[in-house]
């Protein structure tokens, strides 16, 4: 088995469940991968945490208890709270900590038998696209260890296109699934807001943060997603009370006759010309397999940034008061009054965009400004979604670019905070109305980096996402191309 | 109405009080809210703000705002927000606090009481604002802990019902009824347990002064007075202190300040300067509040007989039954006990003393005497020694049996206040007590006739001065003739026969 780690989860699975290999054989497999700590994908490695997980799935497969992905491995993005594994959120000022319980996301995949193999490198408590504003150093872009991998879950991203992981977990609050799945080349999803629950997930943005699955293919996003997801009604009044769905059940239907909704603003003159090039492919070939291509607008898809950058925040500047060096956490080690604590300990425990957002967060909900930036925010964040409904009055799924561009280079835009701003434009308008979207790998970019294509789909159609995605990986290749050296 | 003056300035207060419910637990989670255990054993995940945590609404804590509200006739919103409220403080953990902002659960309503004002008894009504579900914050301990302050966080997160009344108060007394008022109905329809102690019920009173027909003055809010004396106190040194300022040419700044019930004196905390800016906003934690008409009849038909329609039917008011519903109607019509409106109100100071006179005039059929025995005897020995009537050593059933006795004639008055004191302090049953003490009336006509005509031959002055005209010469004869009796003739026998041997 000299390829296990080039295997997918389905097929993973299928080799622990007919006991050909073991847990604990795969588990040491990916744990060899991951030694030195390859592009900094991880923040917390702990084999011994690891293989005792295996072990006991390696029992549960003996004696007939095994869950659905018995033995599988994945890991999880530093935003979940794990009791076996530290949780930092990428920040300093949670260094070391340790959660007394683990997120429910985590506990329903360790449910299903998923053995966690660390903890994942993201953007301090989720905020950025590139990764580089984690505490614990930038994650590099194994398709080019000079640019970055995306953000906020480009840990994640970067784990599972180095197959240092045949999953992971991603959080998506404006695109952070999406946008560096895209730049990584493999597949993620984000579902419905209030589907999969946010007990034990760092919150940054509460009313836009959502957890979902990254693998290489939607077959595997849609088993990950099925036991990810599902009603946590006593712990996240957020959590949507709709039924466990098997995404996976649902994979074969033909594209015939599917309406293909194409936002016009998804594909102005900001869309770099090798990504538009690389859609417009994908898009000729799920017209080849049947589905018929609809002009339809999303006029506000501009509006998307600033609303997103005043509600994000704000929710942030808040969500963030917790951490204050009073229970848990970094506490400043030279300080003189209750005062100069808080000060001293989150001045040195937060990064600058966390600070940077804390302060705009702070600024629009201050009185006297809160009736002109956060409400105002809000009516519109209502208008962008019913933008979309109207626009499904059309189609079915919407398709366009994850990005305007193929990821960057490191330390690009260093010095222009707004740049990683603007670059959102694609991502932020579906996470504002709460709806599934996904990201698909559709071909190769300039400097040979991976394009990824947008779909979105109505409240609740996570399935028909999937399966869109799934019949075009079953006609292209783009999600199983390899990287240089990563045999 | 003609507000009182002091020192030719009007007085306005308004209140806000902080009401614990009495949910089992907290108002986000499901930590005890039990009070008095062990620093930080009641605080949970989330009640400590670690990260990941979220707070799930505990339902127990709506459905008593919905009872309040019904309580005091408010309109209970379909649709309420909860909103975060930012500011940093250690006993503070999640650095802001779960409210009620722009929309609250429970708008409107008011409180009537009566209040003694002079020789009359006034009816006032003070309107409330809203009521307003949030969470308490923990605690600071600044003992033991060597120049550090302890955290704990037990109290974070027990819920609270805000209410807030409009600046209808106009006087110290007012502001006491009102506060005692509003207490009886928290602790009536048992949504509080009404502990000022504990601090499950703390209010603060806003007071301001003002030239009669002018604008409202400046106010200042007297934070957490948590004795009925103490708010007295304070409010009316406030009012004192607020008028010498302005006679003295100083205008009132807003401020919070605290009373000193060792000094007797109001101190400011801090100046409307110091002001934080809380940023409140929606939380996006939080699901509207929704509250389903079906809801509010459900908990409506669950209500308890309120205070005021308890008076009305001890009196036996016929206007007053007619607006009442179905169900509390034929109650009415059962039971109509004719007190007078000063009794009634008497007994229905609180609910446990308004259920004691019920079961008694039930128990003996003679609400009367169950009115003027408890707010007789049973009041004198609760107050001697500071007892709630709960624990009253003397049960209704134990009462009722006395007060049969007394209209059987088995025992006269006097006779049954031994008994009383007999049940209160050692316990035991009626008609063994009377047995055992041997208190029983002589009601045996012939038995009373011979001690009669005994006390008649030996005290021929007095029969002779009252057959020429002296009634007063009557009692020199009952007097021995009880005497004789030891206290046992019934005295309106001894007087029928007295006058017939006398006539």
């Amino acid at each position: 088995m000299g390829d296990l780690h080039n295997l997918s989860v389905k097929a993973l699975s299928a080799l622990l469940q007919s006991k050909e290999v073991s847990a604990v054989e795969v588990a040491t497999r990916f744990l060899a991968r991951m030694g030195g700590n390859p592009h900094r994908a991880f923040l917390d490695i702990d084999s011994e945490a690891t293989l005792t997980q295996a072990r006991a799935s390696d029992a549960k497969l003996a004696n007939g208890t095994a869950g659905p992905l018995e033995g599988v491995p994945i890991a999880h993005k530093d935003v979940f709270v794990t009791r076996d594994f530290a949780t930092t959120a990428g920040s300093k000022i949670l260094s070391g900590y340790r959660s007394p319980f683990d997120a429910t996301v985590v506990d329903r995949l360790r449910n299903a038998g998923m053995v966690t193999l660390g903890k994942l490198n993201c953007d301090e408590f989720a905020m950025g696209s590139s990764n580089e504003n984690s505490a614990y150093g930038a994650v590099s872009n194994p398709w080019d260890t000079t640019r970055i991998p995306g953000g906020s879950s480009g840990g994640s991203a970067a784990a599972v296109a180095a197959r240092l992981s045949p999953a992971a977990t991603g959080t998506d609050t404006g695109g952070s699934i999406r946008q560096p799945a895209s730049f990584c080349g493999i597949t993620g999803i984000k579902p419905t807001y209030g589907r999969a629950s946010r007990y034990g997930m760092i919150a940054y943005a509460s009313s836009l943060d959502q957890a979902g699955p990254m693998a290489r293919s939607a077959e595997d996003c849609a088993l990950l997603l099925s036991a990810m997801c599902g009603p946590d009604l006593d712990r996240d009044s957020t959590s949507l009370d709709v039924p466990i769905e098997n995404f996976s059940a649902k994979l074969g239907d033909s594209l015939k006759g599917l309406r293909i909704g194409i936002p016009k603003e998804f594909f102005s003159e900001g869309l770099a010309a090798d990504v538009r090039k690389a859609i417009d492919a994908a898009l000729k070939t799920l017209e080849a397999q049947g589905a018929k291509l609809v002009p339809i607008t999303l006029p506000r898809t501009e509006l998307a940034i600033p609303v997103y950058y005043i509600i994000a925040p704000a929710e942030a500047s808040s969500n963030l008061s917790r951490f204050d060096g009073v229970k848990f956490g970094h506490r400043t080690k030279d300080y003189t009054d209750l005062v100069s604590m808080y000060k001293k300990s989150r001045a040195e425990g937060f990064g600058e965009e966390v600070k940077r957002r804390i302060m705009t967060g702070a600024y629009v909900l201050s009185h006297g400004y809160y009736d002109a930036y956060y409400l105002q925010a809000q009516k519109i964040r209502r208008m962008i979604a019913d933008d979309f409904q109207h626009a499904f009055d059309d189609c079915d799924v919407i398709a366009g670019p994850v990005a305007p561009t193929v990821a960057w280079k490191l330390g690009n835009n260093a010095s222009d905070p707004l740049a990683d701003y603007l670059a959102d434009i694609f991502t932020l308008p579906a996470s504002l109305a709460g709806l599934p979207c996904m990201s698909v790998p559709v071909g190769m970019g300039e400097s040979n980096m991976p394009v990824g294509m947008q779909l979105i789909g109505n409240y609740f159609q996570e399935a028909k996402l999937l399966n869109v995605a799934h019949q075009f990986q079953l006609n292209t290749d783009f999600h199983n191309a390899k990287l240089e050296g990563a045999q | 109405m003609t507000a009182k003056l002091v020192q030719g300035y009007e007085v306005v207060i308004g209140f806000e009080t902080h009401a614990q419910l009495s949910t089992k637990s907290k108002i986000f989670s499901r930590s005890s809210v039990a009070f008095g255990a062990e620093p930080n054993t009641q605080a949970c995940a989330l009640d400590m703000a670690l990260p990941g945590t979220l707070p799930v609404m505990n339902m127990g804590a709506v459905e008593r705002a919905i009872e309040f509200g019904l309580a005091i006739n408010a309109h209970i919103a379909e649709r309420s927000i909860f909103a975060r409220k930012n500011y940093f403080y250690p006993d503070l953990p999640k650095g802001y606090q779960i409210s009620q902002f722009e929309i609250p659960v429970v708008q409107g309503g008011e409180v009537s009481f009566f209040l003694e004002e002079g020789k009359e008894t006034v009816r006032k009504t003070v309107r409330l604002e809203r009521a307003h579900l949030e969470e308490d914050a923990g605690k600071s301990l600044h003992e033991d802990f060597i120049g550090q302050s302890g955290i704990d966080l037990n109290r974070a997160g027990t819920p609270l019902l805000e209410i807030v009344t409009q600046p209808d108060m106009r006087s110290s007394d007012e502001a006491v009824a009102y506060a005692k008022e509003l207490h009886k109905i928290v602790t009536w329809i048992g949504i509080c347990d009404g502990n000022m102690q504990e601090g499950s019920f703390r209010c603060d009173a806003n007071v301001s002064v003002r030239k009669p027909g002018a604008e409202l003055g400046t106010r200042r809010e007297i934070k957490n007075l948590n004795s009925f004396k103490f708010m007295q106190q304070a409010i009316d040194y406030e009012v004192r202190w607020q008028i010498e300022q302005i006679e003295d040419g100083h205008a009132i700044q807003q401020a919070t300040v605290l009373f000193d019930p060792d000094t007797g004196e109001t101190r400011a905390m801090r100046t409307k300067e110091d002001a934080a800016d809380y940023r409140y906003f929606p939380d996006p934690d939080l699901p509207p509040l929704v509250i389903s008409r079906e809801w509010v009849e459900k908990v409506k038909a669950q209500l308890p007989e309120l205070p005021e329609a308890r008076v009305r039917r001890f009196i036996g008011d016929e206007e007053y039954k007619k607006t009442l519903r179905n169900d509390i109607e034929v109650a009415y019509n059962q039971v109509v006990y004719g007190l007078s409106e000063y009794d009634a109100r008497a007994l229905v100071s609180n609910r446990a003393m308004a259920d004691y006179f019920e079961a008694t005039a039930k128990a003996c059929g003679q609400p009367k005497l169950a009115s003027n025995w408890i707010m007789g005897e049973v009041s004198r020995r609760l107050n001697a020694s500071e007892m709630a009537i709960e624990n009253a050593p003397v049960n209704a059933a134990q009462l009722a049996a006395l007060i049969g006795r007394i209209s059987d004639n088995t025992i006269s008055n006097s006779a049954a206040r031994q008994v009383f004191d007999a049940l209160w302090s050692e316990g035991g049953e009626v008609d063994a007590i009377i047995e055992t003490k041997g208190l029983k009336q002589i009601n045996d006509t012939s038995a009373l006739e011979a001690i009669i005509d005994e006390v008649l031959a030996a005290n021929p002055k007095n029969v002779e001065e009252f057959k020429a005209g002296n009634t007063k010469a009557l009692n020199g004869l009952v007097g021995p003739i009880m005497k004789a009796s030891k206290g046992k003739a019934n005295p309106a026998q001894v007087n029928e026969l007295l006058m017939k041997k006398l006539g």
